[in-house]
């Protein structure tokens, strides 16, 4: 049985090409043998939805479009072991009944989505229920004007073991959205201009996502409702508007934040809801407010990372402030290290007393910078009791670049 | 036309040979200079020009402005016994003393700038930016200067005034605004708010400038109102015209005193 | 001629020209007298256009003045003690005056020779003593051979060599066919210019006519007793002088 599918899968691809033995795509498809490989050629494909119930392979030569026409979803992945590669998938047109997929995937195991290119679709890559899937170095761009006139880049529900890797996804909702989806991997992507958020977990545990760049979306990443999730060297940057933040964790648990980068954010990291958070080893530059603590954090850790050029560093909304903050560089703090152990000898308190007015009236945030602000700084170093003092970080360190904490 | 002219050319070489602008551009071009060797460049030394811009810039045209238009009196009166018109006497007295003097401000500000070879950089629009708010600011507070130097016929009364108004705009009136903020925190306020900046020109350059630097990030916080009329180029460009019609006010006001006055 | 009718100008609400109605004689030399306060200098800066009148018209040679700023150009006007900045030189004045009036014609320096500062015309006014740069100021008026001098207390601050120089040179502009009027408040000053006097008093004209008459009027052949009795000798400040 196993020598005759490996004998199979050597023999010739099938070749789809106009006039040719399989002048379609679905002709070729329904001839090929298990474990086969279709190979469409350069052209324009227009065919009713392609049916894929068998483990093949679909290549496609560069070149090779499948166009939807504005109506209709163009591959739906019904059997195991699939590969969907090299192909340009194009114009699948908007559905407001359906979750429209260019290229869709229902309950299968072990497929492979590799080198694709979609434009204009509604979602471009759909996976509901599979298993053990690879979505690798695809480049996905849409050009929507709503959000409710475009679906997601890649859009997971109920999946396991998914891997999301190397791929461009543009101009969607999400970039990539994962909704009761366990074990996720997502790697090295770049999720940019996408309306609502660069990637978006929904009751997803035990995931992680490393090294991917969040940048220019709605908001940057949102992880809900989610356990165990590590977040590793990515960088969240250019999140701008009243709602915008580089990561929002709303209702979350068991989270690890290292080495990530956010920068350029209105708010770097919106924490609401956040039970034992750790963040470590970040850098936060030049945003609006670093990070922003709701009250119903509790537990969170906040140590070793980088604090520079941002508006606020730490905003809070209550008098008690679940999280502890030691060993981070702070930009603003202007205490002495005369020990020389390479931490401030004096407490740093990085919630700035303009920091809570505006907290009450947001519309003061026009007068940053004013020299009313700064004598209400200058204020608070003469007279520290002006000073909020709801966080403190009482080991702050003094130089910027540091290793890591232990 | 060329009599304003040859009077423009005049009062600007007067300006001059009052030594005081270079003074004040070699000043400005040193603090420039310590900037950038103690906070080394990048965003902590923009941030620290912009003080230098929103608040030196403002009271340098004030103060100098006053003084210059005392300074000039008599020689005012000598020209006002010539055969000229006073109206083009005051364009030729205004523009002679603010240009050289934002000139000089400007100058002062990028030199530094220029001599480290930054201006073309990454922050070179940045830094353009700052010097053409300053360039304004100055226009502005030196029409201002001299509605107060053309009203106040006493020095001392006058230079009391111009500080005062500096000390306002550059101070209190942001005071009064965060009050107001608190005050009716629960209510909208972003109009009166907007009408309130746009009273002095001082904050709107300031937001002006907000706009063009990392501090940006924040507006987007502050409400739609404020993003939907501030953000954005056309926000940036009506700015820019408030920014102006900021020239034009007491430009107005010191040209009906000057046309009126008895010397 | 110049003709003034029902001048009014007030400061605040201190009335300085009251309803002043007078004449100046063309080619002659016109001794505007009276009290400090009578007026003189306001008067003087409204005909120059200076200070604005309330009410009342001006014409200068049959011109009624109307805001526009041609007729200057025939006027020579030395301003009380004045104070230019330090940093300016004699020449620059000079120069300055002379773009303004849109002239080629050389500036004519002949006072300031008669003077004797040719060089302090090179130097700053700020080294210079006051009555250096009140020489300067005269010869500033002289410049450009006016049809009207307006002198305001030129004397002032001047050594008696200089008053003399100066004297010479108003007779000598009144040969020329000039037209003079110099406001002094110390008529020995005056004595020997003087053809008409214009006595000013609070905002009004008091009195004006020729010395000639006045004095045939008085019989005092010294002007400033002769004003002295014209007025009754009611006027102590007259006293002083």
């Amino acid at each position: 049985m196993l020598l005759t599918t490996l004998l199979l899968a050597l023999q010739a691809p099938l070749v789809v090409t106009p006039g040719g033995v399989y002048p379609t795509i679905a002709a070729a498809v329904a001839a090929a043998p298990d474990g086969g490989t279709v190979r469409v050629t350069r052209g324009v494909w227009r065919e009713p939805t392609i049916r894929l119930e068998r483990p093949i392979r679909l290549l496609g030569e560069p070149g090779a479009v499948l166009d939807g026409e504005g109506a209709r979803e163009l591959v739906v992945i019904l059997a195991p072991d699939v590969t969907v590669e090299g192909l340009t998938f194009r114009n699948t047109g908007n559905s407001y009944h359906e979750d429209r997929a260019a290229l869709h995937a229902d309950e299968v195991v072990g497929c492979v989505i590799v080198r694709n290119r979609f434009e204009d679709t509604f979602f471009a890559i759909y996976l509901s229920r599979t298993t053990s899937c690879i979505v690798r170095e695809n480049v996905v761009i849409g050009h929507p004007t709503t959000e409710s006139a475009t679906g997601n880049a890649v859009h997971s529900w109920g999946s396991r073991e998914l891997r999301i890797e190397g791929n461009r996804l543009e101009g969607h909702r999400d970039g990539v959205y994962l909704e009761f989806t366990r074990h996720a991997t997502v790697i090295d992507n770049h999720s940019t201009k996408n309306l609502r958020y660069g990637l978006h977990f929904m009751y997803s545990d035990s995931s992680s996502y490393t090294g991917n760049e969040f940048r220019g979306n709605g908001s940057g990443v949102a992880v809900m409702y989610s356990h165990d999730v590590q977040m590793v060297n990515n960088r969240f940057l250019d999140n701008r508007g009243a709602t915008a933040y580089g990561l929002l964790l709303k209702e979350i648990a068991d989270v690890h934040l290292t080495g990530n980068e956010f920068g350029n954010n209105t708010t770097g990291l919106l924490a609401d809801g956040a039970e034992r958070v750790q963040v470590r080893d970040n850098r936060f530059t030049r945003n609006g407010w670093a990070i922003r603590l709701l009250a119903s954090t509790s537990d969170g850790v906040f140590a070793n990372n980088t604090f520079s050029g941002n508006s606020f560093d730490v905003a809070v909304n209550s008098r008690t402030v679940g999280a502890e903050f030691a060993g981070n560089f702070w930009d603003s703090y202007r205490g002495w290290d005369l020990d020389h152990d390479g931490t401030g000898d004096v407490p740093h308190h990085p919630v700035r007393l303009f920091g809570t007015l505006v907290e009450r009236a947001p519309a003061a945030l026009t007068l940053q910078r004013s020299l009313f602000v700064r004598a209400l700084d200058a204020a608070e170093r003469v007279l520290p009791v002006l000073t909020p003092r709801q966080v403190v970080d009482n080991a702050p360190r003094m130089t910027r670049d540091a290793g890591r904490m232990p | 036309m060329t009599t304003t002219l040859r009077l423009l050319l005049l009062v600007v070489r007067e300006s001059l040979r009052g030594r005081w602008l270079i003074g004040l551009a070699l000043l400005l071009a040193a603090l420039g200079e310590l900037l950038l060797r103690f906070s080394g460049g990048g965003p902590t030394t923009l941030v620290s020009l912009l003080d230098v811009v929103l608040i030196l810039t403002p009271l340098i045209g004030l103060v100098v402005g006053t003084m210059q238009v005392h300074h000039a009196r008599e020689v005012t009166e000598l020209l006002l016994a010539q055969p000229i018109a006073r109206g083009r006497l005051f364009v030729a007295l205004y523009l002679g003393t603010a240009i050289p003097l934002a000139v000089s401000v400007v100058v002062g500000l990028l030199a530094p700038f220029a001599w480290h070879g930054l201006l073309f950089g990454a922050d070179g629009m940045q830094l353009l930016g700052l010097a053409g708010a300053a360039a304004l600011l100055a226009l502005i507070t030196t029409a201002m200067a001299f509605v107060i130097a053309l009203r106040a016929d006493d020095r001392v009364r006058a230079l009391g005034i111009a500080l005062g108004i500096w000390l306002v705009t550059a101070v209190l009136w942001d005071g009064i605004i965060l009050l107001t903020a608190m005050l009716l925190a629960d209510r909208p306020i972003e109009v009166p708010l907007l009408i309130m900046l746009a009273l002095n020109p001082l904050d709107i350059a300031r937001v002006l400038l907000l706009l063009g630097s990392d501090a940006a990030a924040l507006l987007g916080y502050t409400g739609a109102i404020v993003q939907r009329a501030l953000g954005g180029a056309a926000g940036q460009v009506a700015l820019v015209g408030l920014l102006t019609l900021w020239i034009l006010v007491p430009w107005t006001l010191a040209s009906r005193t000057f046309r009126r006055k008895d010397f | 001629m110049i003709v003034t009718e029902g001048l009014t100008k007030r400061f605040g609400k201190r009335v300085v020209l009251d309803g002043l109605s007078a004449r100046i004689a063309t080619g002659r030399i016109t001794a505007l007298l009276g009290p400090n306060g009578a007026g003189k200098t306001t008067f003087l800066k409204v005909l120059l256009g200076l200070a604005r009148p309330e009410a009342g018209r001006i014409a200068i040679a049959g011109e009624l003045l109307d805001g526009s700023p041609e007729y200057r150009a025939n006027i020579g006007y030395m301003p009380q003690i004045v104070h230019f900045p330090g940093h300016l030189r004699g020449r620059d004045l000079l120069s300055m005056v002379q773009t303004l009036r849109g002239t080629t014609v050389k500036p004519d320096l002949s006072l300031a020779e008669a003077f004797g500062l040719t060089e302090e015309l090179a130097r700053p006014l700020g080294v210079l003593s006051g009555g250096t740069r009140q020489k300067i100021n005269a010869v500033l008026a002289f410049a450009f051979t006016p049809a009207l001098l307006i002198l305001d207390e030129p004397t002032a601050g001047l050594d008696p060599l200089a008053c003399r120089v100066l004297k010479d040179r108003i007779l000598a502009e009144r040969a020329r066919g000039t037209t003079v009027v110099i406001s002094s408040h110390v008529l020995a000053e005056l004595e020997e210019l003087a053809d008409d006097v214009l006595f000013l008093a609070d905002g009004k004209a008091a009195w004006s006519g020729a010395v000639s008459e006045l004095t045939q009027k008085t019989g005092e052949h010294n002007l400033e007793r002769a004003v002295a009795r014209l007025l009754g000798g009611g006027m102590p400040y007259l006293a002083v002088a």
